[in-house]
């Protein structure tokens, strides 16, 4: 997916609000592709020459031009590179069915987390088939399954998803947090101590359920 | 075919010392030709429980630094022949060990024992992980409470990432003996169940060394446990390990040490 840019006449009072975002979020157009969109721009615009030196010096870097009449040629102080003419038109060639999304990307370990390790897996959600020792972390950016006790962390949607959940066989959590909203043993339910849990947040409440 | 046998825990004062010196003793006296090693450079305290503390002229770190030959660092021991002693150095630290050095001394022990038992530091820093690198086999020594199952815990991590049976992709056995049991007082849930540290560690058990005031009168005497007290409940603990490690099937049970009628009536208490 590229960005498309639409400048719009005044050029110079949008290229100050461009400045004004960059300085926002100076990465903001770091190695990203942008397409150029000059529909509203006039096709004698003066500053149409300059166009492309302005957005070099703010390191943006422009893979195409859109909104254009198809005889258009860029300025040449744009240094663009010559279009393609003349070719000839071929049939609509087939398109390939797009593939179904690959699974959701998910973790899963086939052993006990031990006292001391770290399992962190920020791509999507994390299965666990054994327990995870006191001292020991899990860190999914999604849900994290633990079919085995849970006595150390689990620490699930760190990518910042709140739908993220945790199910665990017996609770003993040292702490467990979602989307950055922690629980420490202490502040755990002493009746679900022990016991298998699915884990789940409220707005910007944890809840433990029984999974049983 | 010799075994190289760690003795780990990660926490001190479990009883990794007297542990090693009792299995290795009592493989002896099964008739398996045995080295001790100490690894823990720096703070050596095996020579001192195999009571070899006045022969010691070499050490690990002098033949592992080629400033002695192997056959002059091992100390053998007076009471059994088959059980020998490599001590560790008392004025140096770990970083005089080097892997290279180390692997060339395990080399050597296989080829001359049938058990080379390497008795690890505490801890989980290059000593320690040196002592479990060249190992077939880990007895990680546990005591029953939280903080050494934690401990034991971590370091069953590390036997399982950072060996070199590990790094050929190979699983590491490693089996759990837990000492300084006292069956009273995990009933009464002062202690941990052999059962509760069984269900967090989820390692087989080799044995259930019992709390016992004969294991610190053996250390100070300066002889394996096996050897002074073989009737014992520990020494009998550890005899039916090193039963077990040879591949027998012995089943599990907590000696108790036969005590007189007088003994059972009253005993000693302070305060």
């Amino acid at each position: 997916m590229a960005l498309a840019l639409v400048p719009q006449p005044p050029l110079d009072g949008w290229l100050d609000e461009l400045d004004g975002q960059i300085s926002r979020a100076p990465n903001f157009f770091q190695g990203r592709p942008v397409v150029l969109d000059v529909t509203f721009l006039p096709k004698n615009d003066p500053d149409l020459a300059l166009l492309a030196g302005k957005f070099a010096a703010r390191n943006i870097r422009l893979l195409g031009i859109e909104g254009t009449e198809p005889n258009f040629s860029p300025p040449p102080s744009w240094n663009w590179p010559p279009l393609l003419s003349g070719g000839r038109p071929v049939g609509v060639s087939e398109v390939p069915e797009e593939k179904p999304a690959a699974e959701p990307p998910s973790l899963m370990r086939e052993e006990n987390v031990r006292s001391g390790q770290s399992v962190s897996f920020p791509k999507g959600d994390v299965t666990i088939i054994g327990s995870v020792a006191s001292g020991a972390e899990v860190i999914a950016g999604g849900s994290i399954h633990i079919y085995g006790a849970l006595r150390g962390r689990a620490i699930a949607g760190v990518m910042g998803d709140s739908k993220a959940r945790i199910f665990c066989r017996k609770l003993e959590a040292e702490l467990i947090a979602i989307d950055g909203l922690y629980k420490t043993a202490e502040d755990m339910p002493a009746n679900m101590r022990g016991k298998s849990a699915k884990i789940s947040l409220d707005g910007d409440k944890i809840l433990i359920a029984p999974l049983d | 075919m010799s075994k190289v046998l760690v003795v780990t825990s990660g926490k001190g004062g479990v009883g990794k010392t007297t542990s090693t010196a009792a299995l290795g003793a009592a493989l002896a006296l099964a008739g398996q030709k045995v080295v001790v090693v100490d690894f823990d450079v720096g703070l050596r305290n095996l020579d001192l429980v195999m009571g070899a503390e006045r022969r010691v002229v070499y050490d690990l770190i002098n033949v592992v630094n080629g400033d002695a030959k192997l056959a002059q660092a091992l100390i053998r021991d007076k009471r059994n022949d088959n059980l020998s002693l490599l001590a560790a150095s008392q004025t140096r630290d770990k970083d005089a060990l080097t892997s290279e050095g180390v692997a060339m001394v395990i080399e050597q022990l296989r080829e001359k024992f049938d058990w080379v038992i390497c008795d690890s530091p505490a801890g989980i820093e290059k000593g320690a992980l040196l002592a479990m690198y060249h190992a077939d086999l880990a007895v990680v020594v546990t005591n029953p409470e939280v903080s050494s199952v934690r401990d034991s815990d971590r370091i069953i991590g590390m036997l399982d990432s950072k060996t070199a049976k590990a790094e050929r992709g190979d699983k590491m056995e490693k089996v759990l003996l837990l000492t300084r049991y006292d069956q009273v007082r995990a009933a009464r849930g002062e202690m941990l169940k052999v059962e509760d540290v069984l269900e967090i560690l989820s390692i087989p058990l080799l044995g259930i060394v019992p709390e016992s005031e004969e294991v610190l009168r053996a250390s100070n005497l300066g002889s394996p446990i096996v050897l002074s007290n073989p009737a014992s409940a520990p020494a009998r603990a550890y005899a039916d390990a090193v039963r077990r490690l040879q591949g027998e099937t012995v089943p599990m049970n907590i000696p108790v040490d036969r005590k007189g009628i007088f003994a059972k009536l009253m005993s000693w208490r302070v305060a």
